[in-house]
């Protein structure tokens, strides 16, 4: 058994960790409190776990903490709060995007990155975007009209 | 669950990753994106002693062009396929497989030679490995070998690869100019592996097939070339019905077993449908193509 320190960047803060190289991303997140990061399947299906990785989105149940080590992590805490929310978690809100929420910081997460790099994307473009970002709840229609209705170069990026 | 411990060693160069698989090779894994190596870990179905990470091999991330072929470096990920980075765009088929492949995350951190290290019989890029008679550099501290797809892939998760062994590369001879691609597959949710994926390969000669070939993934336990359609398909005009004609009139040589994702009978009627789709397909651009 690998101990290591490893040491990166959450959420804009320097971060330092010591873990246990069998120990995922995940494990180590949520351990250290970050339980906005949500374990689904743990197998990469359902994007619960979704990070963002150097600005790319992974599961961070299928990434080592050691992978971490001097990389950029952004979780949905990162992204805005209740006080300074960012555009798309408040259009989440005016759509009723969020039932029990949990699948919520995945998703945000994942538009985030496509919105960055496609800020106008197409209904299309969206779904395929969020298409292994699994919701039990809301259908999907919501989600796809919140991220759609900031998809007219009004996002953040 | 968390994955059972394991040592882990991230080697910065290529010759010291060959060092630790030269000595403890039939107790380690190599890890490439860990797609496919993280979740056996965390399900326990791998449980290596050593973990050899492979991210700081820069070495294996290059992509080369010689001039008949691509040389990919095993660290080339998905999401770089897809985008067709560089002299990947040479070769289309591979953005029009990688997009096919799981998911965004999925993407952004797996590896074409991970995918095709793992050998999983239902993947994409090693059907495309095999339609294109790629072969694979495999490398250990007794030296380089080159493997042809068709010997690569020996059993479900099973390949040629030694324990000692890393698959370095994979060469693609870039077919000529003018041939026609396309991939087509059904799965039965987005994100899934495909039930069965068909990818074609067609170049014409004044209307007329000069050369067919097509592989299918998911109906056995490695892909499958399909020599006996491929052999019929030569000189024929390439039209739909000439096409369907070819598929309809002969088994297409392959014995798929049935499981809980597809019955023996089923994969047989989506292999049909699907090669004819992708030879369709794949003559229609190469009709279109300007040569």
């Amino acid at each position: 058994m690998t101990e290591l320190r490893i040491a990166f960047t959450l959420n804009g803060e320097p971060c330092e960790v010591r873990t246990e190289a069998h120990r995922t991303l995940l494990e180590v997140l949520r351990a250290r409190g970050g339980v906005e990061v949500k374990e689904g399947c743990g197998e990469g299906v359902c994007g619960t776990c979704t990070v963002l990785l150097d600005g790319e989105p992974v599961s961070s149940c299928l990434v080592l903490a050691a992978r971490a080590h001097g990389r950029d992590l952004l979780t949905v805490r990162g992204l805005g709060d209740d006080q300074a929310p960012h555009p798309l978690q408040s259009a989440f809100v005016a759509h009723g995007a969020a039932q029990c929420g949990f699948c919520t910081p995945g998703m945000l997460l994942a538009a985030y990155a496509l919105l960055r790099d496609h800020p106008r994307a197409s209904r299309a473009e969206i779904r395929r975007a969020i298409a292994g970002n699994l919701c039990r709840c809301t259908g999907y229609t919501k989600i796809i009209d919140a991220i759609a209705a900031c998809a007219g170069g009004a996002a953040r990026g | 669950m968390p994955a059972a411990p394991f040592d882990y060693e991230a080697p910065a160069t290529l010759a010291e990753a060959l060092d630790l698989l030269g000595e403890r090779g039939p107790e380690a894994r190599p890890l490439a994106g860990g797609q496919s190596l993280v979740p056996l870990l965390t399900l326990r179905l791998a449980r290596p002693r050593l973990v050899v990470d492979l991210d700081r091999l820069h070495e294996l991330r290059a992509v080369r062009r010689t001039p008949d072929a691509l040389e990919i470096g095993a660290l080339v990920r998905h999401r770089a396929l897809e985008r067709g980075e560089g002299p990947l765009a040479l070769c289309p088929l591979l953005q029009e497989a990688a997009a096919l492949i799981g998911n965004t995350r999925v993407r952004t951190l797996g590896t074409l030679g991970g995918s095709v290290a793992h050998a999983d019989p239902a993947a994409e890029l090693p059907a495309v490995l095999r339609a294109l008679d790629g072969a694979v550099v495999l490398r250990s501290t007794r030296g380089e070998r080159v493997v042809g797809a068709g010997d690569f892939f020996v059993g479900m998760l099973t390949t040629a690869l030694a324990p000692d062994e890393l698959l370095t590369a994979v060469r693609l001879p870039l077919p000529s100019p003018g041939a026609g691609f396309a991939v087509e597959e059904f799965s039965r949710r987005a994100g899934d592996f495909a039930v069965v994926a068909a990818v074609a390969v067609v170049e014409l000669d004044g209307g007329a097939v000069a050369r067919a070939r097509v592989a299918l993934a998911g109906v056995g336990p490695v892909p499958a070339r399909l020599d006996r359609l491929e052999a019929a398909l030569l000189g024929e005009r390439s039209g739909p019905d000439a096409i369907r004609r070819a598929v309809a009139d002969r088994p297409l040589g392959i014995e798929p077993d049935g499981d809980i994702h597809a019955s023996a009978e089923y994969r047989r009627h989506l292999a049909a449908v699907l090669t004819t789709r992708a030879l369709e397909r794949a003559a229609e651009a190469a009709r279109g193509a300007v040569v």
